[in-house]
């Protein structure tokens, strides 16, 4: 499918080195790599015998939140609920002191230290986890 | 499982006596005391230090109070952590009393989540309650729930009433006699990692098992 979008980061090359997070949104709308958030431990324990380091996301708009263009994204496991957010404001050119919630199963927000990786394990369905994202609190 | 009142109530009773410093380089118009109290181990930080917050700030001048956060050791706690948990991790080796320094300066952005009001904890706990129902009963328990029962279960935590608490709370842990147990078990491990200098990262995990 053309709408799929990498913000995983390039498995050689960069070394930890921090890029500039100004224009992220420009080129990650290009579909192009995204530095992780300075939270994230550039060490990365995968389980022997899970070969896959990255995981699809589906993200999905609640309400009068902007939708984004590429709804599929490829994102590393050991990306956290608050690195995604600040992707996501980034890419809606949200400003930095507007509110971005990211739900579960339309249920419940995960707290923001909490990994993609194993929400996918815990929630994911037909290999991908589903996330809808609002503006506002969409479900208490 | 919830006929084992007593050992739910041993669970909620759990208490952790703990000294609470002001941190040395805050600036204080007279000296600081320490602060002693029994912290409930299964409920947060910030819910319970009301008193530990105040009991500094009288001491401090308003320019010099910005958000409080709690320290162990050189390590930032995670508020939204259950406390007896931050204990187990990070402070099991050492002698009681529990102690934790305060600070109100250079508040940890990258380690913490900020904490404004109590709002932010009740969110944060019925997001938890929610998430481990999504396993247990694919959210119907709490989804049939009233606003109300919500409530309950949030005030049973903050007011430590434990009745209160579990005549909602009992619906969460049951199923129904013909399903023989819940879809999945929901539990963390939670681990400290040796991380270079820095022994403050933790990996979280999800596991579930099959029930049936």
């Amino acid at each position: 499918m053309s709408e799929e979008g990498s913000l995983a980061v390039p498995q050689d090359g960069g070394g930890g080195e921090e890029t500039p997070e100004s224009g992220a949104s420009a080129d990650a709308a290009e579909g192009a790599p995204l530095p992780p958030p300075a939270s994230v431990s550039p060490v990365t324990e995968e389980p022997a015998g899970d070969a896959r380091k990255k995981i699809d996301v589906l993200l999905k708009a609640v309400g009068d939140t902007p939708i984004m263009k590429t709804k599929k994204w490829t994102v590393e496991r050991t990306r956290t609920i608050q690195g995604l957010i600040d992707f996501i404001k980034k890419f809606l050119k949200l400003l930095a002191s507007e509110q971005l919630f990211i739900y579960v199963n339309q249920s419940f927000a995960p707290s923001p230290d909490q990994e993609v990786g194993t929400l996918y394990e815990c929630f994911g369905s037909d290999g991908k986890l589903v996330l809808h994202y609002c503006k506002s609190q969409a479900w208490g | 499982m919830t006929d084992d009142k007593d050992v739910l109530r041993d669970v909620w009773f759990g208490r952790i006596p703990t000294c609470f410093t002001l941190y040395q380089d805050e600036i204080t118009e007279r000296e600081a005391e320490p602060y002693y109290l029994l912290l409930p181990r299964i409920s947060y930080l910030t819910l319970v230090t009301d008193k530990v917050r105040k009991h500094f700030q009288k001491v401090m001048k308003q320019e010099d109070i910005g958000e409080i956060w709690f320290e162990n050791e050189g390590t930032p706690l995670k508020w939204h952590h259950p406390i007896g948990l931050l204990f187990d991790l990070h402070a099991s080796n050492t002698a009681l009393p529990w102690n934790i320094t305060v600070h109100f300066k250079n508040f940890p952005e990258k380690d913490l989540l900020h904490c404004p009001s109590k709002d932010v904890i009740e969110a944060h706990f019925m997001a938890c309650i929610k998430e481990a129902d999504a396993l247990k009963h694919k959210s119907q328990v709490i989804n049939e729930m009233q606003k109300k029962d919500h409530k309950q279960l949030w005030m049973g935590l903050q007011n430590d009433k434990f009745d209160q608490f579990w005549a909602i709370n009992r619906k969460l842990m049951e199923y129904p006699p013909e399903e023989n147990g819940f879809r999945y078990i929901p539990f963390r491990i939670y681990q400290v990692r040796e991380d270079g200098k820095q022994r403050s990262c933790l990996l979280y995990l999800i596991l579930t098992c099959e029930t049936r």
